[in-house]
């Protein structure tokens, strides 16, 4: 999501659109919601066949799509808009980037893997708190003859249970260091977590002397793990920023329709100022992603502050617009059977992921020299 | 990223900061950032840059040439205006004339009109206020009752306007007046005729503001006159002009905004910082929520200035939002200067909060309410029913 978005990139939004139309409709979303999987295998399969779109930012020669964070940035708004439940944003965006920016060739063979379609994966940092901090990691690795183990926990990773690599942020004696763990290795345990929003799933691991593959120098992992962060947190606005639309449309499309006192409920000057706030902060959401979307790709300075900013603003704005769709849409809003609670859940699961807003108000401060 | 920033432009971008470099200097340096839209602080200083700026060649920059404009593209007016609010130059005083009747009479005018007013405003000779509001037409501007009547080949003029900015320095009005009481819809029997003030049926009685400063003004026609060819846009076509003078979009106000916006948050960081305020968790929060502000102004402002550049049309919805976002966000930055500075702005004499605090009141009144914004985006970007 460009500030300027080219006609190539507006294609790609709409091949990406008619995609999810088939295989992320409400009734897609609903199905996954309430399997064990968490996604739906065959819709990831033509994702990758039909688009590529887990290896979009891949380089060619590895299978990829070749594409840059721009065509990422549009890939992500519009899956943000249907809640498509898939582990895109851990395997298309989290280990992607950790791996892209890791480079050599036990990374070139994960990221080929995640081309085909054939990997998923993610990236478990965070324990105590939701933020990614160096601080946090608590997580330890040794080395025994040449071989590394892992022990410790991460209490929320992102598709912890989908993914058949997990890339583990953990501690050596050099400092943070970034490990590959395959799914099933011994001393792995891997608990689903019962989330409240079922779009999007999450695991608990345990690591107890857990083989591992250290990916990249031992002990410089950090700098690679904070431009992963400012690319997840760009990723999500994006998301963030496309939800918001998209229940803003779904409301305003309801208010239109709903007749009380023999009028359109929309009508009513208290219902549709509240709409134009709402628009204001769709808008201003997608200003702050799209921006944050730029600067990541382009590598810029603000980069970092671009990513936090946008976490803030857009994880407030798609609260606001999916609590204020419910009110809107009055009893029906709060049943199971309506969709408003499916944004309400991913807007709250969407605020916490990667740390909460005033988690990012600290980071913005430290970066800015306020601390 | 940033187009305005687009290699094409440099040699143009050079060009403005040199000038600026070597003309903002002495009287005109020590009154940077100073003047608004409703703040007629240092009036003659500002007068005095205007009609450096006018030496320059620098005001109407995309006016045509013969009318004494440079005939420049909307890019060039933009770059200007970002350097300019950079530069942090005195706010102009003339605005009502370079940004509002200019481009209505150079859309509207006759040729006479345009040969006879463009030039003088371009060459800072002759000031211009606007007569829209009355007391029983704000939000409601299609009531107008200022009533005018052809008679001898010259228009008379009965009524009362309000709330025109510094309209007691002004030489000529731009008055909406009803033509035709009998019109079936109340908009079609508008008229937007040009005034000389300078007349005995004309008297002007400035009106203290919030902050005590005396920026606006009330008019009264008393049998006022102007000549029958001051029509703009043609009898009865009033309300059509004075909507297409309201609306009109310009991608280069958007930036000294957020310039100037930028330049307060970051002194009320600096005094934060100096007064130990910074210390305290909470304020760096909210210090950090109103730097977002002028982030998510910037980054709107990029997108829309990008669609205007390129003929785009993708951030319409976003260009609407824009006054609504910033006027709020200034209210508040306002509010937080107050808190921030405590005591020296409140019981002391801190008077550059207090204006914030004070002035930024009405940016959610002038140029159409917060109500109206709201009932614009609500019926003519979302579509919800009237």
């Amino acid at each position: 999501m460009a500030l300027i978005t080219t006609d190539e990139q507006e294609a790609l939004r709409d091949v990406m659109r008619g995609f999810l139309q088939k295989y992320s409709t409400e009734s897609d979303v609903r199905s996954v919601m309430d399997g064990d999987d968490g996604y739906d295998a065959a819709a990831w399969r033509t994702a990758a066949e039909q688009i590529g779109v887990q290896g979009l930012v891949i380089p060619e020669e590895m299978g990829g799509g070749g594409y840059g964070f721009d065509e990422l940035a549009i890939v992500m708004e519009e899956t943000g808009r249907t809640l498509f439940p898939a582990p895109l944003l851990s395997t298309a965006v989290l280990a992607s980037s950790a791996l892209l920016a890791v480079g050599g060739s036990q990374a070139g063979e994960l990221l080929a893997r995640i081309a085909g379609g054939d990997l998923i994966a993610t990236v478990a940092v965070s324990e105590a708190k939701l933020h990614w901090d160096p601080d946090d990691i608590t997580t330890l690795a040794s080395e025994s003859g040449g071989r590394w183990a892992l022990s410790g926990s991460k209490p929320y990773i992102l598709d912890g249970a989908q993914a058949g690599v997990i890339l583990v942020a953990a501690c050596t004696r050099a400092g943070v260091s970034l490990f590959a763990v395959e799914s099933g290795a011994d001393g792995l345990s891997v608990d689903p977590l019962d989330s409240m929003d079922k779009t999007r799933r999450f695991a608990a691991a345990r690591f107890d002397d857990t083989p591992a593959v250290l990916l990249g120098g031992d002990g410089s992992a950090w700098e690679t793990l904070s431009g992963v962060y400012d690319r997840a947190l760009a990723a999500l606005a994006c998301e963030q920023a496309g939800g918001a639309q998209a229940v803003l449309e779904m409301t305003v499309e309801y208010l239109n329709v709903r007749h009380q006192f023999g009028r359109p409920i929309g009508s009513f000057q208290a219902i549709k100022h509240r709409c134009a706030d709402l628009l204001v902060e769709v808008e201003s959401a997608r200003s702050a992603a799209a921006y944050a979307s730029a600067a990541v790709a382009a590598g810029a300075d603000d980069a970092s502050v671009a990513a936090s900013i946008a976490k803030v603003y857009c994880s407030q704005a798609f609260y606001h617009v999916a609590a204020e769709s419910i009110q809107m849409h009055g009893g029906i809003g709060f049943t199971w059977e309506h969709p408003a609670h499916l944004y309400f859940k991913r807007a709250k699961s969407s605020e916490a992921l990667f740390g909460w807003p005033a988690d990012h108000r600290d980071r913005i401060a430290k970066l800015i020299g306020l601390v | 990223m940033d187009p305005i920033n687009a290699p094409e432009y440099s040699d143009f971008r050079r060009e403005v900061r040199t000038w600026l470099a070597e003309h903002l200097v002495g009287e005109f340096y020590a009154h940077r950032g100073v003047g608004g839209p409703t703040d007629d602080t240092a009036w003659d200083v500002r007068l005095a840059w205007e009609r450096e700026l006018s030496k320059g060649n620098w005001l109407g920059l995309s006016w045509p040439v013969e009318y004494g404009g440079r005939g420049a593209g909307l890019a060039e007016e933009i770059i200007f205006e970002y350097e300019y609010a950079r530069a942090a130059a005195p706010a102009r005083v003339n605005f009502q004339a370079l940004d509002l009747l200019g481009p209505t009479l150079l859309a509207h005018g006759t040729e006479e009109q345009k040969r006879r007013f463009l030039p003088r405003i371009l060459a800072v000779e002759e000031m211009w206020g606007q007569g829209f509001s009355e007391p029983d037409a704000g939000s409601d501007l299609a009531s107008v009752r200022t009533k005018a009547v052809l008679a001898d080949g010259e228009w008379h003029i009965d009524g009362q306007k309000v709330w025109t900015t510094f309209g007691d320095r002004a030489d000529w009005l731009y008055v909406l007046c009803r033509t035709d009481p009998d019109a079936a819809l109340r908009h079609r029997g508008l008229t937007l005729l040009l005034v000389p003030v300078d007349q005995s049926g004309v008297e002007i009685r400035p009106i203290e503001n919030i902050a005590r400063s005396a920026e606006f003004s009330e008019c009264f026609f008393n049998d006022a006159r102007t000549t029958k060819d001051m029509v703009v846009g043609g009898v009865g076509n009033g309300w059509t002009v004075v909507m297409s003078t309201l609306s009109l979009e310009r991608g280069s106000a958007l930036m000294p905004m957020q310039l100037a916006v930028e330049r307060e948050v970051g002194e009320l960081i600096e005094a934060a910082r100096h007064s130990g305020a910074l210390d305290d968790r909470r304020v760096r929060q909210r210090l950090v929520d109103a730097l977002i502000g002028v982030h998510i102004m910037r980054s709107t402002n990029l997108r829309v200035v990008s669609d205007l550049l390129g003929d785009r049309s993708g951030s319409t919805a976003a260009a609407t939002a824009s006054k609504l976002f910033a006027s709020t966000h200034h209210q508040r930055l306002g509010e937080l200067a107050v808190e921030i500075l405590g005591a020296e702005a409140i019981f002391g004499s801190d008077d550059n909060a207090r204006k914030l605090f004070l002035l930024s009141r009405a940016e959610t009144i002038y140029g159409g309410t917060s109500e109206i914004q709201r009932n614009i985006i609500a019926e003519r970007v979302l579509g919800l029913p009237r």
